[in-house]
């Protein structure tokens, strides 16, 4: 029972991890801290990953998320010469209304309908093999395709960053 | 116990995704843009794994899912930061409001 208690806790406390810092990312002036907040925000779903019963996603949610794109927009922040003007006042006067009658509209909508919905619970969900050799051994065999699909998608992605970058500079474009 | 409902973690999503879609539209830069990219990516991984946990009887298939989508979001982050150096070094800004030409 004190365990269960303990989890519901740890529960709470992760999503207002994520409210916080999703909040903090959309509001905050300072590009640099809009960064921490969606670190913060990446941390808080990690720790939800562990709830829906999958310890590797949410180690792997913390290595991409947090030390990899977090660190990559951290570098476009600083190496990417954003005007001050632009990385201390980051949050811009238009558009505030319809912004927030658009993410309102959306939050009320998609409520509305999952409430709504007759969500049909399949038996024995959420007590299969959720192992890490299972994942790996379906990777390997059914997801084939994925598995080589996403290689694929980010080899060219790096080609392309790196040719993206390189190009401009060696034309000399102004 | 409020976390293992399936709503509760649609919910989580749902918020996620409008957060996204106002800093899209609040954030004066590209950066700020990136930023709330991720948000919405988040979300939709957020999703994906809790019909996993509740609605599927294989439970790989939301797993190998999420990982793409962080895998794609991974590959976006990259290009996406090098399209802003490219961009800068041509309009010498990154606000989105004064990338406004188009040149054949």
């Amino acid at each position: 029972m004190v365990y269960g208690t303990f989890t519901e806790v740890f529960f709470y406390l992760f999503v207002t991890l994520i409210a916080f810092g999703a909040l903090v990312a959309v509001t905050s002036p300072i590009l640099m801290k809009a960064v921490m907040g969606l670190a913060m925000a990446m941390f808080g779903v990690a720790g939800l990953y562990l709830y829906l019963n999958s310890p590797f996603l949410a180690l792997m949610q913390i290595l991409i998320y947090v030390g990899a794109v977090c660190i990559m927009i951290v570098f476009g922040i600083m190496v990417g010469y954003t005007p001050k003007q632009l990385a201390e006042y980051a949050i811009g006067p238009k558009n505030t209304v319809l912004a927030i009658v658009t993410s309102l509209l959306t939050v009320g909508v998609l409520a509305f309908a999952l409430v709504k919905t007759q969500w049909v619970e399949v038996a024995g969900a959420g007590a299969g093999d959720y192992s890490l050799a299972h994942l790996g051994e379906t990777l390997m065999t059914r997801y084939g395709l994925a598995f080589e699909l996403i290689s694929v998608v980010l080899m060219i992605a790096m080609v392309g960053a790196v040719a993206i970058t390189w190009n401009g500079k060696r034309r000399g474009i102004k | 116990m409020i976390s293992y409902t399936l709503h509760t973690y649609l919910l989580i999503a749902v918020f996620l995704l409008a957060a996204g879609l106002y800093g899209m539209m609040q954030h004066r830069s590209l950066i700020g843009m990136l930023i709330s990219i991720e948000l919405i990516l988040n979300g939709a991984g957020l999703n994906f794994m809790a019909f996993n946990r509740f609605l599927a009887p294989d439970p790989t298939t939301g797993q190998i899912f999420t990982l793409f989508i962080m895998g794609l979001a991974a590959a976006e982050a990259a290009i996406a930061v090098s399209l802003i150096f490219a961009v800068y070094r041509k309009y010498k800004t990154s606000d989105p409001e004064q990338i406004s030409d188009l040149r054949g």
